[in-house]
């Protein structure tokens, strides 16, 4: 019986958040019967991938004990930057590599703002994040950049059944989970976030690590902007505000902790994937948008409540197996 | 003789998630009495201290004070019952200053709710001159050290006035001469009526201050004598269950040549002038006060605190070592004083503690090869004898001594051939404390060198075979086996004495 008891206990820490995934989907399709349709499904994965892709870096700088509050503004300007290259080149291929390009740039001055000048993370990007959307308007003397041609197909084009952004998105989250899993810097990674001194003395370079997932950040980061502005069809300097705390939102409910450490990309997929059905029904059922405002923040409120028991139980039961320790003994 | 007793719990149970804690425990304390509870980590020790405290409710069983019996429902009830408790592991905000320290969650306040700080400075300042202590009300407590802090815990603890206070390990991060002021305390407290509840694995400290003696094994109360009818052999033998033959299995093993040698070593206002060496084979003990340089010496040459000028040669080659990874390149590594600030990621499992300094063994070919690191981690750990419920268990969940073992596991997987270690046995059971001895005394047969800080000197006189003495940020003496005294070690720890005069 105990064992049983065990056995619930792992699944419901495990799977808690996939399961609760799972119930929204079926209450969503029961409250709407438009939800199910292709076109709304495929319309949720066109905008989910773009703030999903943010929340695969922000989980990997939250694992590590940081975060990154500027990727909503550099998502803008590399996403005008590449707009504008692709307006003069027609190639997309360089706008791509100079979306990416702005991003990796910005996010490496996050890196040496927090890691070598040791400015807390949450300062140094919230400087980028003013620092970023002041560029894209003035590079684009606030105007919006229109008549892109072809620029839309990586937004709102398919191969086959399948939206290029899933693809890209499916592609990021098989990378993060690699990068993760199977690196010595995504294990470096946790470590860092886990207890910086210890990683230290364990001889993990802290600097290189901080920089890498900076510029890991940034890649994503410069892709989410070409993907975002190429689904608006336009260059909008003024683009994905707020976009940072969408992001920042799936981590959390994904159940990726804010002390570092602990994190998962399955939860932060489920975590965005329920923020998205959620705003979606919403849309549907056409509730107000202040409302949805209320609704989002309310449930952010209850993810961090519900980390924080989790991690108090957690501690409870370590100082029942620090006993059982002493019970073993025999 | 009734009415002597001053705290009695009785019939006490405890059970967390799987385990039971307690088991119908039965403890009495004296008015005016110091009872000592010994025991194993993971004895029960601090679980029953944590209900006396209030901290934990008991799931059967009664609490009587002063043959009443009594409720406690948190620490505040407990505090206004007379019962306060200093803890072995502090927490405490470094930015505070000593006297918000001193009164927090008990400032006294004027009429309308405010805090009256002229209060709060006087009567600091009150507590400060009586215990003789030099730092101003106003000093931040990050600018105190380890052995300050606990000095005023326990001074805090004494300013509630309670009858029955409670000391979890407080001697373990203070100097002699505090321990010698502590215990003029305890006993001034004594004989004035309160009782003393007191947790320690020192157990020479145990036999200076204790009235009665109980010991604690999983959960049960094991024996409970006045200190005259037992000695520190048998105590040892009830806390772990078995009779430990010799305490330090010290064996002579043959020098070699040197392997680590270090020359006019400096770092500003940390330490000057710092010559050793260390040959293979060598246990060498660095003794000394606390803040006397010591952990400084060690993290610098680990690459912890790189600023230094000087000459490090290992196996007498000449090394720059400006960071940790350099070190470990060089196969020196270190075991750091403070485990839980240096030595471990807490959320993480005890496979990803112990592997953290060896990636490359398990990472490589562009994956995590899983069933070899499964593989790994549970040979080393088994060799070490480390109890862990499985190898994915978060190492916060185990005991200080399992949790210190894994930290030596993750350093032993890099085959080492300098292992510094920096008071490798504070706050650990005995049984941990032995495994990690034996270990020390394998790799000296393997010739390989240990370096071993430690204010502990029944430990470095039992293991070494020289020793540094450091005083004010520089060696004062040096003392080679035949020659070991506590004396003559505190008499160069201390600056009676400096180097020349034994060598």
């Amino acid at each position: 019986m105990k064992l049983d008891n065990n056995f619930w206990t792992t699944v419901k820490k495990k799977y808690s958040i996939y399961l609760i995934l799972v119930g929204l989907f079926i209450v969503c399709s029961l409250a709407n019967p438009n939800f199910l349709s292709i076109n709304n499904l495929t319309n949720i994965s066109r905008q989910l991938s773009v703030t999903t892709i943010l929340a695969l870096g922000a989980t990997m700088l939250i694992i590590s004990g940081m975060l990154d509050l500027s990727s909503g503004s550099v998502l803008a300007l590399a996403g005008v930057f590449a707009v504008s290259t692709y307006k003069a080149t027609g190639s997309l291929l360089l706008a791509v590599a100079v979306g990416i390009f702005t991003g990796i740039i910005c996010n490496a001055i996050n890196a040496l703002m927090i890691s070598t000048f040791k400015a807390p993370p949450f300062i140094a990007t919230l400087a980028m994040l003013t620092v970023a959307r002041g560029a894209a308007l003035l590079y684009t003397k606030g105007q919006n950049i229109l008549q892109l041609g072809n620029f839309v197909e990586l937004g709102q084009g398919s191969i086959g059944v399948i939206p290029i952004p899933i693809i890209f998105l499916v592609a990021i989250a098989i990378l993060t989970w690699y990068l993760l899993n199977h690196t010595r810097f995504g294990r470096s990674l946790y470590a860092v976030g886990g207890n910086e001194e210890a990683a230290i003395a364990s001889g993990i370079n802290v600097h290189k690590v901080k920089y890498t997932v900076f510029i890991i950040n940034g890649i994503f980061v410069g892709l989410a902007g070409v993907l975002f502005m190429s689904r608006v069809n336009a260059g909008l300097p003024n683009g994905a505000i707020n976009y940072e705390f969408t992001a920042l939102t799936a981590a959390i409910i994904g159940g990726t902790s804010f002390s570092g450490g602990i994190g998962t990309v399955g939860g932060t997929l489920a975590g965005a994937f329920i923020v998205g059905f959620l705003d979606n029904i919403m849309n549907l059922n056409n509730v107000d948008s202040y409302m949805q405002q209320i609704v989002r923040g309310t449930i952010i409120a209850l993810a961090v409540i519900y980390d924080i028991r989790s991690r108090n139980r957690r501690a409870n039961s370590m100082l029942g197996k620090v006993q059982d320790q002493g019970a073993a003994k025999k | 003789m009734k009415e002597n007793i001053k705290l009695r719990v009785s019939q006490i149970e405890k059970s967390f998630p799987g385990v039971k804690a307690l088991d119908k425990i039965d403890f009495t304390v004296k008015k005016g009495s110091v009872h000592v509870l010994c025991g194993e980590n993971g004895a029960g020790k601090s679980t029953l201290m944590k209900i006396i405290n209030g901290i934990y409710q008991p799931d059967s069983g009664q609490i009587y004070i002063d043959e009443k019996p009594v409720k406690i429902g948190n620490p505040i009830q407990a505090r206004t019952l007379g019962i306060s408790m200093i803890f072995q592991e502090m927490s405490y905000v470094p930015e505070m200053t000593v006297e918000e320290n001193l009164f927090l969650g008990n400032l006294p306040v004027k009429r309308f709710g405010n805090v009256n700080w002229k209060e709060v400075r006087q009567r600091t300042q009150e507590l400060l001159v009586a215990e003789n202590l030099p730092y101003s009300p106003t000093t931040p407590l990050k600018d105190l050290t380890i052995s300050d802090i606990q000095m005023l815990e326990i001074i805090k603890a004494i300013s509630y006035k309670s009858d029955i206070i409670i000391m979890d390990e407080p001697t373990s991060a203070i100097t002699l001469k505090e321990v010698e002021k502590l215990f003029v305390k305890i006993r001034e407290l004594k004989a004035r009526g309160v009782s003393i509840i007191y947790i320690s694995h020192k157990l020479d400290e145990v036999f200076q201050i204790a009235d009665d003696i109980t010991v604690l094994r999983d959960g049960t109360v094991v024996e409970s004598h006045p200190k005259e009818e037992l000695d520190i052999e048998t105590v040892i033998a009830l806390m772990v269950g078995r009779k430990l033959t010799t305490t330090f299995p010290k064996e002579q093993v043959p020098i070699g040549e040197d392997m680590l040698q270090v020359e006019n070593f400096n770092y500003p206002n940390l330490f000057h002038n710092v010559n050793f060496h260390v040959k293979k084979g060598e246990i060498l003990g660095f003794a000394g006060l606390m803040g006397s340089g010591r952990t400084e010496v060690m993290r610098s040459l680990f690459g912890l605190e790189p600023k230094t000028s000087g000459v490090v040669k290992i196996k007498g080659q000449e090394v720059k070592i400006t960071n940790v990874q350099q070190s470990i390149q060089h196969g020196m590594v270190m075991l750091s004083e403070d485990r839980r600030r240096y030595g471990i990621i807490p959320m993480r499992s005890v496979k990803e503690n112990t592997t953290l300094s060896n990636l490359k063994s398990v990472f490589y070919s562009c994956r995590n090869h899983k069933k070899i690191e499964r593989k790994l981690v549970s040979e080393i750990l088994n060799k070490m004898k480390i109890k862990t419920p499985t190898i994915d268990t978060p190492i916060a969940t185990l005991s200080g001594g399992n949790q210190q073992k894994v930290v030596l596991a993750k350093w032993m997987l890099r085959n080492p051939d300098i292992l510094i270690l920096d008071e490798p046995t504070r706050g650990i059971d005995v049984g941990a404390k032995y495994e990690i001895y034996k270990l020390m005394t394998d790799l000296a047969k393997e010739g390989k060198v240990v370096i071993i800080v430690s204010s502990e000197l029944p430990e470095v006189i039992g293991m070494c075979d020289r020793i540094y003495v450091m005083a004010k940020g520089t060696i004062t003496g040096e003392i080679n086996r035949e020659d070991f005294s506590q004396e003559l070690i505190m008499r160069y720890a201390t600056g009676t004495l400096t180097a020349g005069g034994v060598n």
